[in-house]
């Protein structure tokens, strides 16, 4: 009997899958178009809800540069690396702000999606993906106002500025990682979200946000512990990286960098591990 | 011959009652782990088996109803196929795009506006940019709601919202689609509108596994069913044979209506009991034929307020779920209102038409087009041999679903005609 050809021909198995499975980012792609639209649906959604809409978006990251500024850099006086203090607070804050979200949103947003959860199929790395992604452009709005603070400032990106995109994958890596972890973990474990406002808060004090790591290194070192250290937050690598690529000031902090690098891919890689091997239990848990 | 387009092979399901009930916290599962090494027993995981050995082949372009009662499987096998969740045995083949229609208005959020959940929820369904576009004007044209577009639709009446959901569903162009009970919702006009685009999408051609309630709709569309019980297969193959067989497993088990929970409607009020008796004499499991026969509703009134103007609907079914006959107290114009407290309705039929056999019965209770309570295979009854005509025996011809009553003579005489 001769076989015929045809698109259908291609047969779609559904099985009982062995212990490891694998992450199939492939598939992600081919849902590209309905990443696109959960993003699109959750910028929508929030612009339309809060009551300042767009602004909100450069408000926060505004406000707490503000406050900042009059207690950490006037009151206490903590060094900002020979830059401007509330320069320094707000570029470090608009990337911070995008991880702060990005955690903040991606852990929740496996439960939150319940209802597409036990309805539809599609890669559900999407969902915290698009958590994630829908950060960036809020982060995007912001950014504008670090052009002008930084032309009020005269201060100017040098040559380093091409990094920035560089920095900003980083960044993305980094809270996707940690997305994955905990938005998986939220779903076994539903206290998970309890603990997510208070790690947020820890890990801003944590990261070199409010004060350079300049700072901190040195007396790291007189202890016996190697600058990189602090790098192994990845959200070192992306502030102090970011401040180095658009204010142009300092040397570039590769070994922060490399190290932050390191820890991002490795908490991606094994995120998304995870996230695939608890994934086929969501729809019964969720 | 060519491959099917589902086949299913020894496909089970288990649930760990665990799952289903509690999510865990990280707090009980540190504190388990630590007491383990002390704990002498280990306590065993309540399972279910949702589905078990589950066997079947559908053929490309050929619609299969799966039926069976709440808690069969119906809805864990649309799961299983709708890569929603994973088989614990067994295997799947599926042949061709597949879409799921598990719900209608999946994703749609309530401050979207109706243009924005549509290319929304079509790209949550699996639907491509460049298809919803092509298929935008047609889908709003289905819903009728052109004018109300650009609103949000958490403004929108129920029936626009689900107007609006089923209509972008519809348009979905799987070559495999899996329905589960989206016709179960909405008012009539609603659900007449639903199952001719269904009928349409049988006749297209498309393969399609249908689970339902609605065995006349079933009936309709299927061509072949399958029937579940308890997770397995009970019997699959010619649909009104499988509804057959349904329904002479409905017949034998008698609870009261009180516990049963498929029911649909916003519940205000629940009918408990039904009872159909004679309305002289006493038969305690059925009536005759030509017995002035009462239908008795139960109701609880769980709103607190008396309702007025309710349509209640007793719908009579034959053995093989072929509608009959209907009692519905608007056909006659008699206007019933529903006691806060609960109470009972109650119709009589004179000389019942209905011939001896097995009946089954559907009611529904509406308010103003809302949908009160509405159950399905809720009741079955017998019909004895009886006198009908009158004549002081029983008749000997059975054939077909009533007798009518007749007068006969010699010649045309129109006057004749008795009017009842």
């Amino acid at each position: 009997m001769t076989e015929v050809h045809s698109p259908r021909d291609e047969v779609l198995v559904i099985e009982p899958a062995g212990k490891l499975a694998n992450p199939r980012i492939q598939e992600v792609w081919a849902y590209r178009e309905l990443l696109y639209f959960l993003v699109w649906r959750d910028i929508k959604v929030r612009y339309k809800q809060t009551a300042l809409g767009a602004a909100w978006a450069i408000l926060q990251p505004l406000a707490t540069a503000a406050v900042f500024t009059i207690f950490f850099g006037r009151l206490a006086g903590i060094p900002s690396d020979g830059v401007p203090y509330p320069l320094f607070a707000y570029s470090g804050l608009l990337v911070w702000t995008f991880f702060a979200q990005g955690l903040t949103q991606s852990s929740a947003s496996v439960v939150g999606s319940a209802n597409l959860i036990t309805k539809v199929y599609f890669p559900r790395l999407v969902i915290p993906f698009a958590a994630v992604l829908s950060g960036l452009v809020d982060m995007a709005v912001a950014t504008p106002l670090l052009v002008v603070m930084m032309a009020h400032y005269g201060v100017w990106p040098g040559a380093a500025i091409v990094a920035a995109p560089l920095v900003l994958a980083l960044a993305l890596l980094a809270v996707t990682g940690v997305g994955l972890w905990l938005s998986a973990l939220n779903v076994e474990y539903r206290d998970v979200r309890f603990v997510v406002p208070f790690l947020v808060q820890l890990w801003l004090f944590v990261t070199p946000v409010i004060y350079p790591a300049s700072v901190v290194a040195p007396r790291l070192e007189r202890l016996g512990v190697p600058g990189w250290v602090l790098g192994l937050n990845p959200m070192a690598g992306v502030v102090e990286g970011f401040r180095w690529a658009t204010l142009g000031r300092g040397t570039a902090p590769v070994s922060l960098i490399s190290a932050s690098a390191v820890v991002a891919v490795t908490l991606c890689v094994t995120g998304a591990l995870y996230f695939r091997s608890v994934e086929r239990s969501f729809a019964d848990v969720v | 011959m060519s491959a099917p387009a589902i086949r299913v092979s020894g496909l089970s399901k288990r649930f760990r009652i665990g799952d289903r009930m509690r999510y865990k916290s990280l707090r009980e599962s540190i504190q388990n782990a630590v007491k383990a090494p002390f704990r002498r027993d280990r306590r065993t995981e309540e399972t279910i088996w949702a589905l078990r050995d589950v066997s079947y082949e559908v053929a490309p372009g050929e619609v299969v109803g799966v039926i069976g009662r709440n808690g069969a499987g119906k809805s864990t096998l649309l799961k299983v196929l709708s890569r929603i969740t994973e088989p614990t045995e067994g295997r799947v083949e599926l042949r061709g795009r597949v879409g799921s229609l598990l719900e209608v208005g999946t994703g749609f959020h309530l401050e979207l506006t109706g243009r924005e959940n549509i290319f929304l929820n079509g790209a949550i369904l699996g639907m491509r940019r460049v298809e919803i576009d092509r298929k935008f004007d047609e889908i709003v044209a289905f819903a009728e709601i052109e004018r109300f577009l650009d609103t949000p639709v958490k403004h929108y009446s129920t029936g626009m919202y689900l107007r609006l959901a089923f209509a972008v569903a519809a348009h979905l162009e799987p070559e495999i689609l899996l329905v589960d009970e989206v016709l179960a919702v909405g008012d009539a006009a609603f659900q007449k509108k639903c199952l001719g685009k269904m009928g349409d999408v049988a006749k297209g051609g498309r393969t399609v596994l249908f689970v339902s309630h609605n065995l006349s709709a079933v009936q309709a569309l299927c061509q072949r069913a399958v029937l579940l019980r308890q997770g397995r297969v009970q019997a699959s193959g010619d649909v009104h044979q499988v509804v057959a067989i349904y329904n002479s497993d409905l017949s034998s088990t008698q609870g009261s209506l009180a516990e049963r929970k498929d029911r649909q409607g916003d519940q205000r009020l629940r009918v408990v009991q039904l009872h159909i008796y004679p309305a002289h004499g006493r038969r305690a499991d059925g009536v005759c034929t030509g017995d002035d026969t009462v239908f008795e509703m139960h109701y609880e009134n769980l709103s607190g307020r008396p309702i007025r103007n309710v349509e209640v609907t007793i719908g009579i079914y034959d053995f093989l779920g072929r509608a009959m006959t209907f009692l519905e107290n608007a056909a006659v114009g008699v206007r019933i209102d529903a006691d806060a407290a609960g109470g009972t309705f109650r119709c009589v039929t004179p000389n019942l038409g209905l011939i001896p056999g097995e009946y089954v019965i559907n009611f529904h209770l509406i308010e103003h087009s809302e949908v009160i309570d509405w159950v399905q295979q809720a009741v079955a009854f017998k019909v004895y041999d009886g006198d009908f005509f009158g004549t002081g025996r029983q008749t000997y011809t059975k054939l077909g679903g009533v007798f009518m009553p007749q007068c006969w003579a010699r010649g045309a005489l129109v006057e004749d005609v008795p009017k009842s």
